[in-house]
């Protein structure tokens, strides 16, 4: 026929190959994770699937030591962690560190050459806390990590800085006459969508609440704005996109709030967000005081941990492998007779905060008890924003000056303090008329 | 008349062009020497020009250019003046509304003063382009059905941006000024109030939207169809009908039992497009004001199916003892 001359097949050619650029192949795989019909499912790219889980495989454990022999903590000097393995586990568990961390650069990348006791280096002091880190996340954290646990290489992957971590980001270069609003600019923290980009100050560093939908019917005093919702919803991007998974895997879309139609999985990110913040405010913070500029940004806040950093795209880091089973070591703090004492020593390296930290952490034990006692007394207001909104600006001023690694950071900036996340404190309900 | 079988049509108007009747005394003169465009009569008329701007269409022309330059530059502002990047992520930039702290006080202008003002113009010159089509078809002689079917339009704008901030007593509660931002913001709403899609009046919104669609679907393939008989002359065929007339109600009744005529399928779109932006503000109007979770909503009015639970999760806050 006349209108199909070669001009136009060319040119249908060249729009459907157009249209089918847009298109994945293969065709996705679905797992579902909800009632039928919902759309619960998530869904899997096979050929991208099988490029994650070849880059998710995790290293061949080293051969178990031989039982018994001496303690390390008799044999070697200034073993304040670790003292308690055997010298072949210690030295095993050491070669293990480094392959995980410091492939390249080896032992001296934590040790200096007067002696392997010596802590004239930061990245031993470091490597201390995050040996601690790791011991408490899989003794207390198991609602997030499981049995599974972790190791240093969950998260390292051969690098001596894990490849993905975040700093509180000051955004763009403005004119200091524009408040930063924290948001509409593509990044790739929220997937490229233009809510705030910094969500983790807020969440995963601060304890600002997470919860912005009303859970009545009709208004009863739930203030919180958009805007407010546009904070909860960059952090859920970043989820979704670390985790490699869509909203369905923990929510039932329906209605994002309802925990009773909900899937499993949002029981664990509900751990995971309070684990994810304990260890940036008792951990990583911290050690900011012997960090170098170089492990820091821009704030000079130092590298922390956010969901990509163990998750890198997966739904479990490594998809699910029990790498813990094979290093002990790691799955608890060793010194099981007294686990405070094992804190103190490290908070002396954070040469200011440890008299505020140590109360801190000993608050939620004694909270009964002591809670005339100032410290405990701000971490609890802290604790429960949700049940007084309208004391809830009060409360998260209280809290920022309670924790230490917060007042160090300045963040927000004195000039973004109307914004993330305090934007959010709403005025009060017109009077009824 | 074959050539009425094309989307688009064959015809091409060439006559002396035509300026349009005298203008009463006092009036602005209309602008521009007429012309002609082959392609624009592909689609309609070839003529082009002259246009009648009058006072209101002046003001309302330099209000809509304040705005326009005042979100424009806030947008090159927020990217340090940097055309380049200004380029690179305009569907991302934003002028956004006050944060809520400052309620529906007048913040300082680098704080959302400056969406406060942009707001301004851009409402002013929407109405006084609203004023402009209502005079235009009062001169004319022709009734003011365009005008009040933009004034619709217009109340469900106002609602976003004004009549709803007002009733939640903040600023922070409206649209920002951006391409991507307005629909992460209109996300956002949802999510906040529990769910749009429980909304009544989004429904509804939704089902004249769409039924405006079907209907202009509909309208405009029958009139095509049957315009080889004239049916292309409507108001000729609503009062003298003819052939075409008969021949396109015939269509629908034997399609569906009932056909709608020449005249009330006009009716029925004007009401259909009117009704998306009426039905649209009213849900906008009601939310957070009167319903502050629409899924519960849902709920409590028997709108939401109940799904059989294998596993209910629990709220880890409610449990005893666990660590906030």
């Amino acid at each position: 026929m006349k209108i199909f001359d070669s001009k136009s097949l060319v040119l249908a050619a060249l729009g459907a190959s157009a249209l089918l650029a847009g298109c994945e192949m293969p065709p996705p795989d679905t797992v579902q994770n909800g009632y039928r019909g919902l759309q619960m499912q998530t869904n899997y790219n096979p050929r991208l699937l099988q490029e994650s889980l070849d880059a998710n495989i995790p290293p061949e454990p080293i051969p178990a030591a031989a039982p018994g022999g001496p303690k390390a903590k008799d044999l070697y000097k200034n073993v304040q962690v670790l003292g308690e393995l055997s010298v072949g586990e210690f030295n095993r568990l050491m070669v293990a560190l480094t392959t995980w961390v410091a492939p390249e650069q080896g032992c001296y990348y934590c040790h200096v050459n007067e002696g392997f006791e010596y802590d004239g280096i930061y990245t031993k002091v470091v490597s201390r806390r995050m040996i601690q880190m790791t011991q408490t996340t899989n003794a207390n954290w198991k609602d997030h990590v499981a049995d599974t646990g972790v190791t240093c290489y969950t998260c390292h992957r051969g690098n001596p800085v894990p490849q993905y971590v975040w700093t509180s980001d000051p955004g763009p270069g403005q004119p200091s006459m524009l408040a930063p609003t924290g948001q509409n600019i593509p990044s790739k923290t929220v997937a490229y969508s233009s809510l705030p980009y910094d969500p983790f100050t807020p969440f995963l560093s601060q304890d600002n609440d997470i919860r912005v939908i009303g859970d009545t019917v009709l208004p009863q005093g739930n203030r919180r704005s958009i805007k407010q919702a546009e904070w909860t919803y960059g952090l859920m991007m970043h989820m979704s996109d670390s985790l490699g998974v869509n909203c369905t895997y923990c929510h039932n879309t329906r209605s994002f709030y309802s925990w009773d139609q909900s899937a499993p999985a949002r029981t664990t990110a509900w751990y995971a967000i309070r684990h994810v913040r304990e260890m940036n405010n008792d951990y990583v913070t911290p050690l900011g005081e012997i960090l170098p500029d170089t492990r820091k940004g821009p704030l000079g806040d130092p590298y922390k941990i956010y969901c990509t950093t163990c998750h890198q795209g997966a739904y479990k880091p490594l998809y699910g492998a029990p790498m813990l089973k094979d290093y002990p070591s790691l799955a608890q703090p060793l010194t099981a007779a007294e686990p405070e004492a094992n804190e103190a020593p490290a908070a002396d390296a954070a040469t200011e905060a440890p008299a505020v930290e140590v109360q801190a952490m000993a608050a939620p034990a004694e909270e009964a008890a002591v809670s005339d006692a100032p410290p405990a007394e701000e971490v609890q207001t802290a604790e429960a924003p949700a049940k007084a909104p309208a004391e809830a600006g009060a409360a998260s001023d209280e809290a920022a000056q309670a924790a230490p690694a917060a007042a160090e950071m300045q963040y927000p900036p004195p000039a973004m303090m109307q914004y993330p996340p305090a934007p959010l404190v709403y005025p009060p309900a017109p009077a009824p008329r | 008349m074959a050539e009425y079988q094309n989307i688009f049509t064959r015809v091409q108007v060439r006559e002396p062009a035509y300026p349009g009747v005298e203008l009463p005394k006092g009036e602005l003169p209309r602008l521009g020497k007429p012309g002609f465009n082959y392609w624009i009569g592909k689609f309609g008329d070839a003529q082009i020009g002259p246009i009648y701007l009058g006072w209101a269409g002046i003001a309302s022309l330099i209000c809509g250019f304040v705005a326009f330059e005042i979100i424009g530059l806030n947008m090159l502002a927020s990217v340090n003046w940097n055309p380049i990047e200004f380029v690179k992520n305009l569907f991302w930039l934003a002028l956004e509304p006050p944060p809520p702290a400052y309620g529906l006080s007048i913040p300082p202008l680098g704080d959302g003063g400056w969406w406060l003002m942009a707001g301004f113009f851009l409402t002013l010159s929407i109405l006084l382009w609203w004023l402009r089509t209502y005079q235009r078809a009062i001169a004319l002689g022709t009734g003011t059905h365009v005008a009040w079917a933009f004034a619709a339009a217009i109340f469900f704008y106002l609602t976003l941006g004004f009549i709803r901030p007002l009733l939640m007593g903040s600023w922070g509660e409206a649209v920002p000024f951006g391409i991507f931002p307005h629909l992460d913001w209109t996300a956002a709403i949802s999510i906040r109030y529990g769910n749009f899609y429980y909304n009544p009046f989004h429904a509804l919104s939704i089902a004249f939207l769409y039924g405006s669609a079907v209907l202009f679907a509909m309208h405009g393939g029958t009139i095509l169809a049957a315009s080889r008989y004239g049916a292309d002359r409507e108001i000729d065929q609503i009062t003298d009908r003819g052939t075409a007339a008969e021949r396109a109600a015939l269509l629908w009744r034997w399609t569906m039992g009932f056909n709608a005529t020449m005249e009330s399928i006009h009716r029925w779109a004007w009401w259909f497009a009117v009704l998306t932006v009426i039905t649209a503000g009213i849900g906008i109007l009601l939310t957070g004001t009167v319903v502050e979770n629409w899924y519960l909503w849902g709920v409590k009015h028997g709108m939401v199916a109940p799904y059989p639970s294998e596993l209910t999760v629990q709220d880890p806050t409610l449990l005893q003892g666990v660590s906030q």
